[in-house]
Parts: C-alpha cells; structure tokens; sequence
C-alpha cells in the first residue's frame, strides 16, 4: 500500500535522532493519552465497588477490605439511577426528533421550495447564530413559565428541554448547505414528474440527506446529554430530572460508595456507546469543525 | 365599481396560481422552523433588550426603570471581581487548552496505523457527561493528604494541596478539568482540517531543507489557521460564558475566587429574583462577545491574507 506522505519523509526516518526519539515520543504520548482517558474510569469502576471507608482513606490502593459488589444494585435501586438515566435518554431523543423536524422542514422550504420571504428567514436565522446564547438565558426561562398567547406553563414538561433545542440556527444552516448542495436537475425532474413538495421531500431530499442528518442527529444528542443548566432551571421536579441534573443533588445525601457506583453507571453508558460506535462519533465530531469554517 | 372587481377577480387569480405553484405548501413547511423561531429564539431575543429596561421579579407587573439595570449591574462591587475571574478563566483555558489538542492533532496526523487508538483514548473524558466528571475531579481534588491527587503528588513528595479549597489553585483546577474534558473533541476536529493539508508542500519545503519542525511551522499550521482561529474565537466564547465548572466544583468559592460573569447572572435571576438586572448583565456580556468576534474577525482576517 503505497502511502501519501506526512511531515516526516521517509529519509527523516533513517536520521538516528528520529528512528529512536519518535517511538520514545509516540510511547509517552501513549502513556499520557491513557492516564488521561483511561485512567480516572478505571479508578472510578474501583471505587464503584469499594467501602466508603477504602475510599476515603486510601483511594489509590487496591480493595484494602474487599470488592464490595452489592454497590451497584444499590445504587440502581436506592438512587434510582435507572429512572434519571430513562429521563436523560427521553429527554436526547426528543430533543433529536424535535431537532430534525425543525430543520429538515424549514431547510426544505428555505433551500429548495425558495419562496419570496425565503431570504428573510434566511437571514433572520442567521443572525441569530452570532448571538452569543447568554443573551436569551433568562427570557427562554420567562417563555417556558408563560407560553406568549398560549397562555400555558411548560415548566415540569419534558417539552421545555424538547422545543427550545430545535430552534438551534446552526442546524438549519448546516442543513440548508447541504440541500444547497443536492443538484437542482434532480429537483427539477421529479417536479416534472408531477412529486407534490410533501412528496419531494420525504422520498428525494431526506434520503439523499441521511449523512447530514446522522450527524445533526449524533450532534443534539450529545449536546443534550451534557446539558446541564437548562434542565435544572425547567425541571425542578425530581420525578422528571436527568442524570446529569440529579447526581449534584443525589450526592449531597448519599454515603460516598453509593455515590461513586452512580457515577459509575452514568458513566458506563455512554462509554460504551461510544465504544461501539467510535468511527461513527469521530467521523460526526470531526465533521462538525468542517462545519464551523 | 367596475375598476374594483376587475382589481379582486385579478387578486383572486393571483392567490390561486400563488395556490397552484405550491405556495401554501412552502408555507406549512415553514411553520414549524417559524413557529421554534419565534417562540425560543427571535422571541427571547428581542424580550430580553426590553426585559433588561424593566424592573421584573415575576410577581408584580413589570415597570419601566430606564438604565436603573444597567447602572445597578455596573456598581455593583462584585462585577469587578467576576469580570476578572472570567477573563482569567478565559486566559487559563487559552494557555492550557489550546496547544494539547493542536499537538495532540499534528501528532496522531502522523501516525499511519496507530492513531484512531490515541483519538478514542484522548476522546473518552469527552464521552463522560460534564456533570458526572466534575463529581468526580471534585473527589480528585480532595484536599486532605489522602485525596487522590495529593497521594499521587505525595508519591513524589509534593502537597498535600488545598486545590479547590485554596484562592488561588481553585481557578487553575477547574481549567485543568475543562481542558481534560474537552481536548479530546478539539483535536478531534483539527485532525478532520488536517486531512486536507497539501502535502506536496512538504516535498517542497525539505528540498529547501526546512527541518521537521520548521515544516509544521511554516507548512502545516499556515494551511489550517483557518480552523484554527475558529476554534479559538468559539473556545473564547464558551469560556466567557462558562457556568456548570464553577458552579458545581466551588459554587464561586472560595472567598468568589471563582464566580465567573455567568455565575453572577445565575445569582441575580434564580437567587434573588432580579429578572432585570440578569438580563442587563446578559445583553453586556452579549455586547463584549459580539465586539469580540468582529473585533477578532477583522484581525485575522487580515493575518489570514498575508
């Protein structure tokens, strides 16, 4: 397999500075690289199933008095880890559908329907993305208590984190740049064929999109399951709390084994999703830079 | 009158081949992105220019104050000292977050059949939801001899330190967790920009014998800079606006070491019930970052050129 070259040529390779300090180099990153990554779930997964005494007084040893393996189902039953991670996966997978209805919809109509307004929404749009999100923090909260005209509360509904999440222009752009990008004889064509819009969009548009929008979807899932700020302020019921909302307060309460075995569930999902499917997440995360610029 | 049907029969048609085209259409597709818009964007936008203008606690009608806000916002003895806090927090994740993951990048780059296994290790701590690793650095940072990094440094015979306990470590500690937490993710994206990097240049600039370094140098980092000023000016404006770090390690603790702008914001609204002066604080804040990025724009956009 031939290979295009790098920074470093292959002559480089031979010089003896290069072909020993490169491995050393490549080694030690390697070793950063797993101290960081690696490191503090191993020691998490330890203590997950440690005394609170162990660790407490000596958190780098080994078990000092044994696994203590009953931390996990305790802390799936008396914590209710499963019922706040059942919330947090509700609370990402509405806000995905919500996310990619707004923007595939109105990408369609801005990209490819180009109706008159078109370009005002465009640019209204637009001009919401340079905004910084600080400014609208506290009016999105006002909103959410009162609906303007609907007169109706969504605080303590899963729809507060839901909608506010769609109106994201990032992802309309996104979305409308790559519709942009779909060539318009093939548009044309299925006009001629008579493809009502609704037509159009569901068996032409979407399924020439599904790139992009794996990766808006891959996006809003990982954004809402960090969030952490919103839902504290419109999810104020426990009942209805994501993880990331209730472990602050579950662990004010809770002896430290308990604890550390939560985090250690909450953690472990998302690793593991990870793991399974890391080309996938590298490929979006990566894209999203691209993006960007 | 005769003028006046004609005028309608003409509007009619008008509205039928406006109807015939797929106008209604194009409209009940916009309705959901107009609607969102409205509702969670353009509304409390706009809401919040004229909310930071109002005395507003949620409980009596809003009324009218002028600058009252923004007077009370700029006097007050803690802004100074938030204003520093975040600009500090600002310079220090600067420092420490920008050169890791553009190395980490260049560096993997080259590496032909190990490097997805250095980008899954160094994106795992951003896989763990924030708020569970603050939990968990917050135990990290423990600051009895026992805690585990004080064990670990005690190993070397350094500490034990205060960390998030001490005024002037409880800053640097929360950066060195938002750096582990999001360097993975940022190299992650300047190793997508370095794909496109044209390599033939090198060829190029080792004929003229530039050496490895010189060649990253002048070579690879002048074909992304592009990406690279992006990342900057975003990671400068998430760090203006940093919240949940401070807010669960140190609470702005101690002695406000570490209340950020964000924080202040937080406390005015949710605390003491000052819609008016939170959202005064907001659009000041929104005003700096806005400055900002066109200020940054124009710099190196003319950096970009040469």
């Amino acid at each position: 397999m031939t290979h295009e070259r790098g920074i470093i040529s292959t002559q480089d390779r031979r010089r003896t500075a290069v072909r020993y300090g490169l491995p050393a180099i490549q080694v030690l990153i390697f070793i950063a690289v797993l101290i960081a990554g690696v490191g503090p779930l191993l020691w998490l997964l330890k203590s997950g199933v440690s005394t609170s005494q162990d660790i407490l007084s000596g958190p780098m040893q080994l078990w000092p008095s044994g696994i203590q393996l009953k931390n996990i189902p305790d802390a799936w039953n008396r914590v209710q880890i499963g019922a706040y991670l059942g919330n947090t996966a509700f609370i990402a997978i509405g806000s995905m559908i919500s996310t990619l209805f707004v923007c595939t919809t109105g990408a369609f109509v801005l990209s490819v329907l180009r109706p008159k307004w078109g370009p005002i929404v465009t640019g209204a749009v637009l001009a919401t993305l340079f905004l910084p999100g600080v400014i609208s923090l506290v009016p999105l909260y006002m909103t959410i208590l009162k609906m303007p005209v609907l007169g109706i509360s969504l605080q303590n509904t899963f729809w507060a984190v839901w909608l506010p999440s769609a109106a994201g222009a990032f992802n309309v752009l996104v979305m409308k740049r790559y519709f942009d990008s779909i060539p318009r004889e093939l548009i044309e064509a299925a006009r001629i064929d008579g493809a009502s819009n609704l037509r159009m969009f569901t068996a032409l548009i979407l399924p020439l999109s599904k790139p992009i929008v794996g990766v808006v979807a891959l996006l809003t899932v990982i954004g809402s399951w960090k969030d952490y700020l919103w839902p504290l302020l419109v999810l104020p019921d426990p009942k209805l709390q994501p993880i990331s909302v209730a472990l602050p307060r579950v662990a004010k309460t809770t002896e430290i084994s308990l604890q550390m075995s939560a985090l250690f569930l909450a953690v472990l999902i998302p690793v593991v999703l990870f793991l399974v499917f890391q080309k996938q997440f590298l490929r979006g995360v990566g894209m999203s830079g691209g993006i960007k610029e | 009158m005769f003028q006046t049907t004609n005028q309608t029969r003409s509007g009619t048609r008008s509205l039928l081949t406006w109807y015939r085209s797929g106008g209604l259409s194009a409209v009940l597709f916009a309705v959901p992105l107009v609607l969102t818009f409205l509702y969670f964007s353009w509304g409390p936008i706009l809401r919040g220019l004229v909310l930071s203008f109002q005395k507003n606690n949620l409980v009596a009608a809003p009324e009218w104050v002028g600058m009252a806000n923004f007077s009370y916002v700029l006097t007050d003895p803690q802004l100074p000292q938030a204003a520093l806090n975040t600009l500090y927090f600002a310079a220090l994740a600067l420092l420490f977050g920008f050169p890791v993951p553009l190395f980490l990048a260049v560096f993997v780059s080259e590496l032909r059949t190990t490097g997805w296994l250095y980008n899954v290790l160094s994106y795992l701590p951003a896989v763990v939801p924030p708020v569970a690793a603050i939990l968990l650095w917050t135990f990290f940072y423990d600051p009895s001899a026992s805690g585990v990094f004080n064990s670990i440094l005690g190993w070397f015979g350094i500490g034990p330190f205060a960390w998030l306990n001490s005024q002037s470590l409880a800053m640097p500690a929360i950066v060195l967790e938002a750096t582990w937490a999001g360097a993975g993710a940022t190299s992650i994206i300047y190793l997508a920009a370095l794909t496109g990097v044209r390599t033939e240049l090198y060829e190029a600039a080792e004929l003229d014998g530039a050496g490895i370094w010189s060649r990253i140098w002048h070579v690879t980092l002048p074909q992304i800079r592009g990406i690279i000023f992006i990342m900057m000016l975003l990671q400068l404006i998430g760090t203006f606006q940093v919240f949940t770090e401070p807010f669960l390690f140190t609470g702005g603790g101690p002695n406000n070491a570490t209340t950020t702008i964000l924080l202040l914001i937080y406390r005015y609204a949710f605390v003491n019930g000052d819609f008016g002066a939170a959202t005064a604080l907001s659009v000041l804040l929104a005003g700096v970052l806005c400055l900002l990025s066109v200020v940054y724009h124009f710099v190196t956009r003319r950096w970009s050129t040469t």
